[in-house]
């Protein structure tokens, strides 16, 4: 089974709830358990939170969060065109943030590295941040329990 | 929306049922308002309503966790339900933050 859907809306904070409902209503097709949907959820809102407070710091902009399903697996893009970064290896580090005021806990990428198997993170300054998410959805066409 | 009401010297804060970065900044003025301007010693997070968490609510966590802390005063979390757990669990969190509720 294959199925690509594309979302794209503005980066304001109420979207960050609405991302994760869509995703996780797309990834329904493959079955997964209550807990792949869960990891899903917040692999997606780590995602496009980063792109609305990290990738536009100033103003409304366009946020894309692209779904691809194929046969058992979730493949995610989240897409900026924002003021990308010169050091992703030093924002995926654990407990990293570049807006201490703001309180974010530089948790991010170790949540989506945790609970995605595959993390991948492509961004140049100034011309915005992609962040790719592969997920094997391991219980699929197995019923559920409950 | 979040509530919040005192119970002697402790705050209770009835958190939404999606704890994201949409509403830790509101959550987060408002307990600092109200910690510093109110005799309290203790800020018991209620978890009862809440089914999603992501590292903005870890955040916002720490953070209370600082303030109360420099008030001489502590912060507890309760009513957490198995995915908020797991969450809390990865962040290392506990091993500064009491996860239990105690009654006042």
């Amino acid at each position: 089974m294959k199925n690509e859907m594309t979302l794209a809306f503005d980066s304001i904070s109420e979207n960050e709830g609405f991302a994760r409902v869509a995703v996780a209503a797309f990834v329904t097709q493959l079955n997964p358990t209550l807990e792949e949907v869960a990891d899903i959820r917040t692999a997606v809102s780590e995602a496009v939170t980063n792109a609305i407070i990290h990738g536009y710091p100033d103003g409304v902009h366009t946020v894309v969060v692209r779904a691809l399903l194929n046969d058992e697996t979730v493949e995610l893009w989240v897409t900026d065109e924002g003021v990308g970064m010169e050091d992703v290896k030093q924002a995926m580090e654990p407990l990293y943030t570049s807006r201490p005021e703001l309180e974010r806990s530089g948790m991010g990428f170790m949540f989506m590295e945790a609970f995605m198997d595959q993390v991948e993170v492509r961004s140049s300054p100034g011309a915005g941040t992609t962040v790719y998410m592969k997920k094997q959805i391991r219980q699929s066409h197995v019923q559920q329990e409950g | 929306m979040e509530r919040m009401e005192v119970r002697g010297s402790r705050l209770v804060v009835s958190l939404p049922s999606e704890l994201d970065h949409h509403y830790t900044e509101e959550i987060r003025t408002e307990v600092d308002r109200r910690v510093s301007s109110q005799p309290i010693d203790e800020v018991e997070f209620d978890f009862t309503r809440t089914v999603f968490m992501d590292s903005a609510g870890i955040g916002m966590l720490i953070g209370r966790y600082k303030v109360m802390k420099a008030l001489n005063g502590r912060i507890l979390l309760s009513h957490m339900n198995g995915q908020i757990r797991r969450i809390l669990s990865l962040s290392g969190i506990q091993r500064y933050i009491q996860l239990e509720e105690e009654a006042v």
